[in-house]
């Protein structure tokens, strides 16, 4: 019997889910304000969803209703991307070490 | 681009995803981390539009409204005072869940675009996983709105609760469960709609009840959620990259949620069934009779710590409110001039969300190798001369280590007491978020220095 893809995709999340907790735990807790912008930031990958649903469809209709929902998610993910990951650069400038 | 090809490389923009988290071990690696990260998502993007192959007039302004929310973000991004943050970070949150949503619905509206069967007759499983994604991130979205507005001082901080909230809460969730599962049965998009709707009000009721201090754990568990809305939506697409994202930020916002949780001694449960703030007060009584506390003033503070070998710094959330960080640095850089040790003990829980504390003090240019958590520090409490406590207060407590009755017993506090002298800058004496009274105002060895943390440091400053 052949094995139903959606077995690999839970396979990949069950995995990920073990990678993400080794991961996490090893994150320094002076960085847990970072880490939370960063997460915030690639969680926004959603964005290849509403990429999908923005281009759904003929390519004469532009805006049908499920269109109009892509467009929105677009920005509402646009903005998470860049701020998310800009706000996580300007954090990380400020930790320094100690000049000796 | 071939399907087999793009899942590569979607599989590619989730590893990059993984280092960038794994970068964050350590601050001389998080940089790059970042970088990682970003590389990630413009693999994703751009792989998503070859993969389409659609290039007409739908893509101009997909790259239209692509820039517009790119601006927008940078522009916050780059203007967002870092005593912000919190609510930024909950902000963001809510912007992830709502669009998870949007993609949820879109998927339901169009099914053929996404290869999920035809409207009216969805798969099964797609039909579970977008509903799920949607009730989630709705979820995500309605309470990060609560935690944005509670954090930013719009709405109060303090828990709104009611007689049979928590019923009411398993109700809509019991009534969420049960919907998806018509929806199965009908595929009727008043369901669909239904399922969104309860889910936004979920939202509201679960952030609802739980007070300000205990943010650190809302913002985690939203963190965590907005993880789980986007694997849901990952298993709809059938793209690892979100699958392996969402499962990336789910545990780690669960891990967060566990820490913060940890670091007040309390389960999970009880900070998300409403907190502490709200439950009556007991203890009130008992502290009312008048007990001698020693008070001073800048010039003695200054005194004590110049004649100090060493100063151990304690911030909370007071310093962030005053906006303190800068002029503490400016009063360690003297204390430092005049030969004196100085270093600062962070609580896990200090401040609204995890690691808030580090980054103020990173602002303000404090070495990040000057900074040490309770547990490197809190033996060190015993060999210095000062504490200086700026906007701290519950988790100095001594009460959490003596008295069994209190509410706060058990939880991990900072041996503040330990040290020879203890200057706690507070502007009254009022008690702390969780409504009970700190021993440390009537120790012999604590002096108040009744003020704003801001004003008294400065002052501090210039009598040194």
């Amino acid at each position: 019997m052949e094995i139903d893809p959606f077995i690999f995709r839970l396979s990949i999340f069950i995995l990920s889910i073990f990678v993400g907790y080794y991961v996490v735990w090893s994150v320094t807790p002076s960085l847990h304000t970072p880490l939370m912008s960063v997460t915030n930031a690639i969680s926004s990958v959603i964005i290849v969803g509403a990429i999908i649903a923005a281009l759904a469809g003929s390519s004469e209709k532009v805006f049908e209703t499920a269109n109009i929902f892509g467009f929105l998610a677009i920005i509402l993910a646009a903005v998470n991307i860049f701020g998310g990951f800009l706000v996580t650069q300007r954090m990380l400038q400020m930790y320094k070490k100690k000049k000796k | 681009m071939s399907a087999n090809l793009s899942a590569l490389f979607y599989l590619i923009s989730g590893i990059l995803f993984i280092l960038a988290l794994r970068g964050l071990s350590s601050p001389e690696t998080s940089r790059q981390g970042n970088y990682f990260g970003i590389s990630g998502m413009a693999i994703a993007i751009l792989v998503t539009f070859l993969s389409l192959g659609n290039f007409g007039l739908g893509f101009i302004y997909v790259l239209i409204f692509l820039t517009v929310g790119g601006l927008v973000g940078a522009f916050i991004a780059f203007k967002i005072p870092m005593t912000a943050m919190p609510e930024l970070v909950a902000g963001f949150h809510s912007l992830v869940g709502l669009a998870a949503v949007f993609v949820a619905i879109s998927a339901f509206l169009k099914p053929e675009a996404f290869g999920l069967g035809v409207s009216g007759n969805i798969k099964l499983a797609s039909l579970i996983e977008m509903s799920l994604g949607a009730a989630i991130g709705a979820i995500t979205f309605s309470g990060s709105i609560i935690a944005f507005l509670k954090l930013r001082g719009i709405m109060s901080g303090a828990p709104i609760t009611f007689r049979g909230q928590h019923f009411i809460n398993l109700i809509l969730g019991l009534a969420i469960i049960l919907l998806i599962y018509y929806l199965c049965i009908t595929q009727s998009s008043n369901i669909f709609w239904s399922i969104v709707l309860l889910s936004f009000i979920l939202g509201i009721l679960l952030i609802v009840p739980i007070g300000g201090a205990d943010m650190p754990v809302v913002i985690s568990m939203l963190n965590s959620y907005s993880g789980w809305a986007a694997a849901g939506i990952g298993f709809t697409l059938e793209n690892s990259a979100l699958i392996i994202t969402g499962a990336l930020v789910g545990s780690s916002g669960a891990i967060l949620s566990y820490i913060m949780c940890k670091g007040m001694n309390r389960s999970f449960f009880n900070v998300i069934l409403g907190g502490w703030g709200a439950t009556d007060q007991t203890l009130k009584s008992s502290s009312e009779e008048q007990k001698p506390v020693k008070s001073g003033n800048a010039d003695d503070a200054a005194f004590l710590m110049k004649n100090a070998s060493s100063v151990i710094i304690v911030p909370g959330y007071g310093m962030a409110v005053a906006q303190a960080q800068h002029a503490l640095r400016e009063m360690v850089d003297s204390l430092k001039k005049n030969g004196v040790k100085v270093s600062y003990a962070i609580h896990p829980v200090a401040g609204r969300m995890p690691g808030h504390m580090n980054v103020l003090l990173a602002e303000a240019n404090v070495p990040y190798d000057e900074v040490f958590e309770l547990e490197e520090i809190n033996n060190d409490f015993a060999n210095c001369d000062v504490a200086y406590v700026i906007g701290a207060n519950d988790v100095t407590n001594p009460v959490a280590k003596s008295d069994p009755q209190s509410p706060i017993y058990g939880m991990p506090v900072l041996d503040v007491e330990k040290s020879k002298s203890v200057l706690f800058v507070k502007r009254s004496l009022s008690p702390g978020y969780a409504g009970i009274d700190n021993d440390l105002f009537y120790r012999d060895n604590t002096l108040m220095l009744f003020s704003d943390a801001k004003k008294m440091t400065e002052e501090i400053v210039k009598s040194l």
